[in-house]
């Protein structure tokens, strides 16, 4: 028997109280997004089209800005396989976001060669400017701040890295609340991006 | 020892098909091509390369396990995860020299008789995802890749995939798992992912800094690989060096270099003339080494002898600033984050050893706590069913081993006892 909530029951039985997540936005793909996940399905054997669904969920969280429960259903039809086994994935894999975020993702490295350089520092410094812990969104749903793990750019630390794709090196604690006021003026241009593009010298 | 495999990077558009090509790039494959598949093998198994991604395992013996008789398909997988903490080379070698990874992953597919390979990327690595992908089309317009390659025959296609964000999925059947689209979890073993791998197929999976090692083997000869470094230590090596040293960055050089030189010579010794206090040697699953041991060579064979590994050749450098309770605090929040679930002993255990370390370096430990770490992470190492377990209490266990009383003075005056400019405290 289950103890889902909206499972019709017979009277005087037990009804579960848990509250599930709210579902989200609907969600389909736009057929241009459609067709970028078919040409990403055929570098997989026909058999194993599930080996699309991170990239398919990449497009989701481009096209939507985050997972909902109803993108992970179109997922799970397109792909062929269960709700459930995409969503095993949304929620295993740090940059999936399962609720709505702000306009900036702003995520600082957190784990120890960045950390031995000031990322505590950084974190804590945009933490105050914006007046918000880590993992929320600032009122006016311009920057969500976040912690990762090892980004793997050590020799540049502290690294930020912004909406899962953008990076910014050598961040100096005390001009972190600086950045934030850079991002909102000028986008992603404010950022450093990788240092290994010597072409952008 | 002149560099070989970042010879190039910081050229500008030195990523590019053309530039490697006017380098002498795919001279490797053209040769490779010309041997039977067991030729290329025997090649590589006389160079002695071994596996950069951290276990140091024989290369060419690892292909040879791939069976040659199976009526599947099999895959190559390049594993370019790269989540270790304190390691960024394969970054390095697939931002700013693609080719030679495509290179190496040609010429592994032909000796093992695959027709795909599959480039796991991390998936924090959007922009190198960008320019493989780029890079990959570049390579099938000229014909390097795709069907018939030099006339020859071989068929040979290149993905990449990317993943999304998980430290797990460097492990390398977590990795498989990953890549059908799955959760990054290990699969027990046996059957080998060279017998049973990707989609059930006998698959290889080798490390982006080992392939690339490949078509130089095949260009230069195995004598010429395994002369560049000690006896069975041989070829190129890159030193990812982060932490508190003046010039952080990757530097290649042959494993005869110790670790001395590495922070000293290549790294600019340490920050501010301060006093160096430890170093984990290679990425932040191997146990720290102290001061005194850093005559260490910088080698698979030379860091087993200091108690400690090469694993991803990633040197974290820690000056007498920083707090040794905090650091396993530190790695400790990593791995616990990190735990992919599947084992109860390290999905649970990172989780009391975070609040253990937690609780000592806030000084609201007790004396019996310091034990009680030691004994939780006896109860992880060796009980799960990859390696992860190991890496995970592999900074506790050796911050305990070797700066015990400072855990201890934690304990005594109820406060961290080295708190740092550079931490928000």
């Amino acid at each position: 028997m289950s103890f889902h909530p909206e499972m019709r029951y017979e009277s005087g039985m037990h009804v579960s109280q848990r509250e599930l997540r709210p579902d989200g936005e609907p969600f389909a793909f736009t057929p241009a997004n459609r067709d970028r996940l078919e040409q990403i399905a055929t570098h997989y054997p026909a058999e194993h089209r599930r080996s699309a669904v991170i990239p398919a969920l990449y497009i989701v969280q481009e096209q939507q800005g985050y997972v909902s429960a109803p993108a992970i259903r179109h997922v799970a039809e397109v792909i062929g396989c269960t709700p459930a086994e995409v969503d095993d994935v949304v929620t295993y894999y740090a940059m999936f976001f399962r609720q709505p975020v702000g306009k900036y993702v702003v995520q600082v490295c957190r784990t120890l060669s960045c950390a031995l350089r000031g990322a505590e520092r950084v974190t804590a410094e945009i933490s105050k400017t914006l007046g918000i812990s880590v993992g929320e969104t600032d009122p006016t749903g311009t920057f969500t701040l976040m912690e990762m793990e090892c980004l793997g750019a050590c020799d540049r630390a502290p690294v930020v890295m912004v909406n899962n794709e953008h990076w910014h090196e050598c961040q100096a604690p005390e001009d972190a609340g600086r950045l934030l006021e850079s991002l909102k003026a000028s986008g992603e241009a404010a950022l450093t991006g990788c240092h290994l593009e010597v072409e952008r010298d | 020892m002149d560099p070989v495999l970042t010879s190039h990077v910081r050229e500008p558009r030195g990523a590019t098909l053309d530039a490697y090509v006017g380098r002498g790039g795919y001279e490797g494959l053209r040769k490779a091509l010309g041997l039977a598949p067991a030729q290329v093998i025997d090649m590589v198994k006389a160079s002695g390369l071994r596996g950069r991604g951290g276990a140091g395992f024989p290369t060419g013996m690892k292909w040879q396990f791939v069976p040659k008789d199976s009526p599947r398909p099999k895959y190559l997988c390049c594993n370019a995860d790269e989540s270790e903490p304190g390691t960024f080379k394969d970054h390095v070698l697939m931002e700013r020299n693609p080719h030679l990874l495509f290179e190496g992953c040609l010429i592994g597919c032909y000796a093992i008789g695959a027709k795909v390979a599959y480039i796991y990327i991390r998936g924090e690595f959007s922009h190198v995802q960008r320019v493989l992908e780029a890079e990959i089309e570049a390579a099938r317009a000229k014909g390097y890749l795709g069907k018939n390659i030099f006339g020859s025959g071989f068929d040979c296609e290149i993905y990449a995939h990317r993943g999304a964000g998980a430290y797990e999925a460097g492990e390398e059947s977590a990795l498989l798992e990953s890549l059908e689209g799955k959760r990054a979890q290990p699969r027990l073993r046996p059957p080998f992912p060279a017998v049973v791998g990707l989609y059930g197929c006998p698959t290889a999976i080798n490390n982006v800094e080992t392939l690339c090692n490949v078509p130089l083997i095949l260009t230069n000869g195995p004598e010429w690989f395994a002369s560049l470094g000690p006896e069975k230590n041989g070829g190129p090596k890159l030193y990812c060096i982060s932490g508190h040293v003046e010039k952080p960055g990757v530097y290649e050089t042959s494993m005869h270099v110790t670790i001395r030189e590495l922070i000293d010579k290549y790294g600019g010794g340490i920050r501010g003339g301060r006093t160096l206090k430890a170093v984990i040697p290679g990425g932040s699953s191997t146990p720290v080494i102290l001061p005194d041991q850093i005559d260490a060579q910088a080698s698979f064979d030379g860091l087993v002898k200091a108690g400690s590994m090469l694993g991803s050749a990633a040197i974290i450098v820690m000056d007498d600033t920083t707090c040794m309770v905090w650091l396993a605090e530190n790695l400790m929040h990593f791995y616990r984050h990190e735990s992919c679930g599947k084992c109860t002993p390290c999905r649970e255990g990172t989780d009391w050893l975070l609040k253990i370390l937690r609780r000592i370096e806030r000084g609201e430990g007790t004396m019996r706590d310091i034990d009680l770490l030691a004994d939780v992470a006896s109860n992880i190492g060796g009980k799960t069913l990859c390696p992860f377990g190991d890496a995970a209490v592999a900074p506790v266990l050796s911050t305990i081993q070797h700066f015990r009383a400072e855990y201890e003075a934690h304990v005594r005056e109820g406060r961290c006892t080295c708190p740092a400019d550079w931490r928000a405290m």
